[in-house]
């Protein structure tokens, strides 16, 4: 992916307002995830729907926005929806998969599908590390290779979707800049 | 699709794949106790032969262990989740049940390792 980025932050005022839509965006997702049980069969497996807004924010946004609307997002969600300790969970997985999803998106050869399945699977290993940590036991990593498998299914879902949605945002991004 | 998301894809399967097989080679025997930790710290071993109700009440909730049939599962729970209700029963080595909420892990133990424990009491 180019990383010459077409900007819509015109303004700082304008880039504060798209940024906090996002935000509402990404927080509608992370509530609508709670409201429907996506089941894999497996217990605690989420789709990842949030990470639409930061695949499609670092396909047209400055990284450190995407960065920053991702965190508050995870701030907001497990203030409303979780606990102190989904908020520890949720930030481990959060910041491992932003890590190597930006990674992936300054080099060349990764389509968003990609970069999604690599967060998928990163949000999954930050989440068993946090949970390894807190009942301080290794025996957790028996549900680690369900969980690869499982970042590498709901990454390829929501990563398809993210392209679909692509063309659409550029579209309504130049009709409004 | 490109052919680097493939790669992707195919080295996450195989390091699954992997992990799963040393799982399933490295423990499997039948269990003769399951070991009770609560944040770490072993709070009690209890032999699978014998049929037991184990209540566990920690700072954290209350969790029921029942082992029966020479195996253990975990009846109730007073998590938000209960995941660790619906992880099924356990009894081969290795084999386990976690209660993240309450921080409560019971792993199936070989036997001998628990005779130990016992003369060591």
């Amino acid at each position: 992916m180019a990383t010459k980025r077409t900007s819509p932050t015109g303004s700082p005022g304008r880039r504060v307002a798209l940024d906090g839509i996002l935000v509402a965006l990404a927080l509608i997702f992370s509530y609508a995830e709670t409201l429907i049980p996506f089941n894999f069969g497996v217990p605690g497996i989420k789709l990842g729907l949030a990470n639409l807004v930061v695949l499609l924010g670092l396909t047209f946004l400055p990284a450190l926005d995407v960065f920053l609307i991702s965190m508050v997002r995870i701030l907001l969600s497990s203030l409303l929806f979780g606990n102190v300790m989904s908020l520890w969970y949720s930030l481990a997985g959060g910041l491992l998969s932003f890590a190597a999803m930006y990674l992936l998106t300054k080099r060349e050869g990764y389509s968003l599908v990609g970069i999604s399945m690599t967060g998928g699977v990163l949000h999954n290993i930050g989440q068993v590390i946090t949970a390894a940590i807190v009942v301080r036991t290794l025996q957790l990593t028996w549900y680690l290779p369900v969980l690869l498998v499982a970042g590498l299914v709901t990454g390829a879902i929501v990563g398809t979707v993210a392209t679909l949605l692509v063309p659409r945002v550029r579209k309504a991004l130049q009709r409004y800049s | 699709m490109k052919k680097k998301d493939l790669i992707i894809a195919a080295v996450v399967l195989l390091l699954a794949g992997i992990l799963a097989l040393a799982f399933r080679f490295s423990g499997g025997e039948a269990a003769g106790s399951v070991r009770v930790k609560v944040d770490g710290k072993v709070v009690g071993t209890y032999f699978l032969s014998e049929e037991q109700r184990i209540p566990f009440d920690t700072k954290y909730g209350h969790n029921l262990l029942v082992i029966e049939d020479g195996e253990a599962y975990m009846a109730e729970s007073d998590c938000p989740d209960h995941y660790c209700e619906e992880q099924g029963r356990i009894s081969k080595t290795g084999e386990t049940i976690v209660c993240l909420p309450h921080r409560l892990v019971a792993e199936a133990a070989s036997g001998t390792e628990a005779d130990i424990d016992v003369v060591a009491k």
